[in-house]
């Protein structure tokens, strides 16, 4: 739609960053599963590398910066890889997360926009509220958009497509996912706590939707609105609903006019129609779990206390 | 529902809530109290301190936070010793201070 060249290879794998970061392989592993997204890479004939996941860039970044001050390291990967796979590679000329790309395009996304964010009933800015992964720009600030204290990735895309993003106390708090507190059982009610702390510190501003830049953020900051309501019976949007959270592709392809099943809005926890009521956005109630070719999806039940279309 | 796990209690203080009337009044009657550095010195050297959890930084701390319950839990516990007293690099009167906080309810108001 916005006419740049993107190669996506079907052999692309994990990063490692989630058995990296919960201590279940060595570093050096990791960094031989990157190296072959760079062996992908360097084969498909491209010299720039774009990752969606706020892991992945920062552990790419990690790795190269870990190359370029151990050589030696380096050179060992290269020599496991080939034992492994037979691949080589050359190291991406420029690392960067797909929000940077989609920042860099936010001007050209919103001429190209069908909608704005803006609401239709009474033409004020929605209140937005951005989150951005925390491997984006805690680990290497240099290497966001603002840097780790003040990251305008999303804010400036956002305020491009008319939106009016708002600070609350624990905006640069994390959305609670911290591998290891979600993934060992007995710590999942430290990652809900994490989570249950930011609704509740956004919650006075009533904003209408949440965005973030990291495919994880919105699971959890998304699933836990269930898990609260079903706990205590706390919601956090307007009239029993939740706050929609959707991620800045999203976001984009909502602007841009493309159809909101299609994105998949339709597997989210929370629901995302009084969102679109709000703005305006067409969508049809009998197709919402229709999936390809117009076949059912499974329809999921209904939650005890969140509100869903 | 039984999750498997639960939501945890939060530990934040709002500060622009807290009352702090009382440690307000202790530092009237004690401004040796704004000296504390939060060293735990006093902790430390508290006989008391391992089995009932007694702590005059602690306690400072608490007034500040408006968590009274857990100062008079604490305070309860001293056994007026006066070790903290000798070892404050502050030198604050650790005792008396306690004694003076003793006086005092919880809206800053001298009862005894």
């Amino acid at each position: 739609m916005l006419g740049r060249d993107i190669y996506e290879s079907e052999h692309h794998t994990t990063c490692a960053g989630i058995a990296y970061h919960c201590d279940t392989l060595p570093q050096e592993t990791a960094m031989t599963v990157v190296a072959r997204q760079f062996a992908l890479m360097t084969e498909a004939g491209y010299d720039n590398l774009v990752t969606s996941c706020i892991t992945s860039f920062g552990n790419y970044t990690e790795i190269l910066e870990t190359w370029r001050l151990f050589p030696e390291l380096e050179a060992k990967i290269r020599e496991n890889l080939w034992k492994a796979c037979r691949r080589e590679f050359e190291k991406p000329k420029y690392v960067a997360h797909a929000s940077d790309l989609m920042y860099k395009l936010r001007g050209e996304i919103a001429e190209h926009a069908q909608y704005q964010l803006v609401s239709r009933s009474t033409g004020e800015p929605l209140r937005v509220v951005e989150h951005i992964g925390c491997h984006y720009s805690k680990m290497f600030p240099h290497k966001g958009v603002g840097g780790a204290e003040y990251p305008c990735v999303l804010s400036g895309m956002a305020e491009t497509w008319g939106g009016r993003v708002i600070d609350y106390p624990e905006r640069r708090h994390c959305c609670g996912f911290g591998f290891r507190q979600y993934f060992v059982k007995a710590n999942r009610g430290y990652s809900l706590s994490n989570t249950h702390k930011k609704f509740e510190s956004m919650e006075p501003y009533h904003p209408d939707m949440i965005i973030t830049n990291c495919p994880g953020c919105p699971y959890f900051l998304d699933r836990w609105q269930y898990v609260i309501s079903e706990m205590n019976g706390k919601t956090y949007g307007q009239n029993g609903y939740g706050i929609p959270v959707l991620t800045y592709e999203e976001l984009a392809g909502l602007v841009l006019g493309v159809d909101p099943w299609d994105l998949g809005l339709q597997v989210h926890q929370v629901a995302v129609e009084p969102l679109l009521d709000k703005i305006g956005i067409p969508y049809d109630p009998a197709r919402k779990y229709l999936g390809l070719d117009e076949k059912k999806i499974m329809t999921p039940g209904l939650p005890t206390s969140l509100k869903c279309c | 529902m039984d999750f498997g796990f639960k939501l945890n209690p939060s530990s934040a203080v709002n500060l622009d809530t807290v009352d702090r009337a009382r440690y307000d009044r202790l530092v009237q009657l004690e401004p040796d109290a704004l000296t504390c550095i939060g060293c735990g010195s006093c902790s430390a050297t508290c006989t008391a301190a391992p089995w009932s959890g007694m702590s005059v930084r602690k306690v400072i701390l608490g007034l500040q936070r408006g968590q009274d319950d857990e100062v008079d839990s604490m305070l309860s516990r001293c056994m007026l010793c006066g070790k903290c007293t000798m070892v404050c690099p502050r030198g604050i009167n650790t005792r008396h201070l306690i004694l003076t906080l003793c006086r005092l309810n919880r809206k800053g108001e001298i009862v005894r």
